[in-house]
């Protein structure tokens, strides 16, 4: 089933991507290329199979719940691209 | 550098003018020894990164005056007795791996101007053993690509053949090492992107069991497949490199709480009674006939040395593709939702609200094969697909992880060709990701398993080198060094040179 331009706006807003209306096209081929690609998968018999979501089947390990890292903010924000009085700005989100 | 009065000792083992020669174990022994000093042999590898990588573009950053420090260093540290093996030995970190105060792109826009405020835990260890970085090598796009044609810097050419790709994603770690721009150097392996390389270039390539190096400070693709290794010319040189990056880490609790055994130590154990499992599924129609011959007779290698050759099947490994193209772009557009214009990294400008902020920055920051990961793991992820695809690739994935199980009963390794052909062109296939994406069908098998898996050169297939791949049970970096050193011993593959890159 190939993804229609319209299907793939939805998945940028959902990925908070943009594409350019130039782009379109050829990304809606593309990815409907890469789902009849992974479609395959929809031949397996996989009943009774249980997901593995971790390669080694491992528990993970656990730590004393205590404090390592010290405060390094100005360090990291030295990275970000506005920052006012330590804090991060972004867009007004709030009318 | 040449200057004759520094050359007072007679007997130098290794020649001033082709010290990129030797290997880093030979190196070793020489700075040790004293016959060379870390900062003649930075010096000499800085010149042929200036002199020779217009036009292979390895390097997105170099960084000469720290590497010369630390060579310094290195050589006050030999002459006190406390070096490790590789201590003042060049060496290069894809630029994945987080270096403080140093660039850290990931092959992005998204991060060009990221200067990384830590050392990756891999970085710290190397760095701890005294080893020199010189610098940070070019990649594919946040490691998603098997060309390295998708990085923001532009492609890396393969030395063999500028017109070729080099592999990826860690193209530009692969070239440094085959043009002898450094002595090794670190690269990252999610489907293949370390051992695809290295078969395209002639390289050693070791991608460990997953959770065998720490992810702390690596730039996150898909959490439950990436794992960090080595590109280097000898097996040697990758158990050398190994060793310091290896072993547990609490700031990364998916690394493994094993002990580190000696890799160099066990490149001398006994082998010779292994069984080589040989799957059908890597002699397909897919495989170039002569790629599939120069693997044949590097098993007949194996096979005069006292291995035994079974021939096994398995059942589940063509759906490893398709599962790798749900698997990894689901968590890639997990993991790359962090990118968002407001902590760190590219910013876009923009007057309307918080939504439009976020599509405009991303859209501008990422380049077109990471976009279409982002929506594809968007999509397999959404509402109404998520058991289709996302919790069905997860099955099938545990079938082939059972495959493999099931297989190790019975054989030590696992070996086939690293790649269905030789190094492609430049522009081949980057127009049509399906082609790409099928170029990695013997790699992506043994991530998606946790398997560790190694690339040695096999032969050369019209002048370009290919690789024969070795797989082995979770925890077998011992076995696979140990085969690939072997193997490297009856065999000249790996010393070969690519032509231009001699002196």
């Amino acid at each position: 089933m190939p993804l229609s331009q319209e299907d793939v706006e939805k998945l940028c807003l959902l990925a908070r991507l943009e594409i350019t209306p130039e782009e379109l096209a050829d990304v809606a081929a593309k990815l409907s290329d890469i789902v009849a690609l992974v479609n395959q998968l929809q031949a397996a018999d996989t009943a009774g199979v249980v997901p593995m979501a971790h390669p080694l089947d491992r528990a993970q390990g656990l730590r004393a719940d205590r404090v390592t890292e010290s405060d390094q903010h100005e360090r990291y924000q030295r990275n970000a691209p506005m920052v006012e009085r330590d804090l991060y700005l972004v867009p007004k989100v709030i009318e | 550098m040449d200057n004759e009065s520094t050359r007072g000792h007679e007997a130098r083992v290794i020649d001033l003018a082709s010290m990129h020669e030797a290997t880093i174990a030979q190196l070793a022994q020489a700075l040790k020894q004293r016959k060379i000093s870390s900062k003649e042999l930075t010096e000499h590898f800085l010149e042929r990164i200036a002199r020779l990588d217009d036009d292979l573009n390895a390097f997105i950053t170099v960084t000469r005056d720290a590497a010369l420090a630390q060579a310094e260093a290195a050589d006050a540290r030999l002459a006190a007795g406390d070096g490790t093996a590789l201590t003042g030995i060049p060496i290069a970190h894809k630029d994945i791996f987080c270096t403080e105060g140093v660039k850290t792109s990931c092959g992005s826009r998204m991060l060009d101007n990221f200067i990384s405020p830590y050392d990756a835990t891999a970085v710290a260890r190397l760095k701890q053993a005294g080893a020199v970085m010189l610098g940070k090598t070019n990649m594919d796009e946040f490691a998603m690509g098997s060309s390295n044609e998708t990085s923001f810097y532009g492609p890396v050419h393969n030395p063999w053949d500028r017109e070729t790709v080099p592999g990826g994603s860690s193209g530009g770690s692969a070239a440094a090492v085959a043009a002898r721009l450094v002595c090794g150097a670190t690269g990252t392996d999610t489907g293949g992107s370390i051992r695809q390389p290295a078969a395209f270039t002639g390289l050693t390539g070791i991608k460990p069991t997953y959770g065998r190096v720490s992810r702390y400070g690596m730039v996150a693709f898909a959490s439950s497949l990436d794992q960090a290794g080595t590109l280097t010319r000898t097996a040697e040189d990758a158990a050398l490199m190994l060793q310091s990056m290896a072993g547990t880490d609490e700031r990364d609790s998916t690394s493994l709480p094993d002990p580190v055994p000696n890799f160099s130590k066990a490149l001398e154990e006994p082998w010779e009674n292994l069984t080589i499992g040989v799957p059908d599924n890597f002699f397909d129609d897919g495989l170039d006939p002569k790629n599939a011959q120069l693997v044949r007779e590097a098993l007949s290698v194996f096979e005069r040395l006292g291995a035994r050759l079974k021939d096994i099947h398995l059942e589940h490994l063509h759906l490893s593709v398709p599962v790798y193209y749900v698997v990894a772009p689901a968590e890639a557009s997990s993991n790359l939702s962090r990118f968002d214009g407001v902590r760190y990294g590219h910013r876009a400008e923009s007057s309307g609200g918080l939504t439009e902020f976020y599509m405009r920055t991303r859209g501008e920051g990422f380049g077109a094969e990471v976009k279409r990961r982002i929506l594809t793991g968007a999509y397999v992820l959404s509402a109404g697909y998520y058991d289709a695809y996302y919790l069905q690739a997860q099955k099938v994935r545990q079938l082939i992880s059972q495959d493999f199980a099931r297989a190790f009963e019975d054989v030590d390794l696992i070996a086939g060709p690293t790649t269905p052909t030789p190094a492609f062109g430049l522009g081949q296939k980057v127009g049509d990701p399906i082609q790409m994406y099928l170029n990695d069908i013997y790699t992506i098998g043994a991530p998606l398993a946790g398997l560790p898996a190694l690339s040695t050169p096999c032969g050369m297939v019209d002048d370009l080198p290919v690789g024969l791949q070795l797989v082995g049970p979770h925890l077998s970096e011992e076995r696979l060094l140990a085969a690939a050193h072997r193997f490297q011993r009856e065999t000249d593959w790996h010393t070969r040179v690519p032509p231009g890159y001699v002196d």
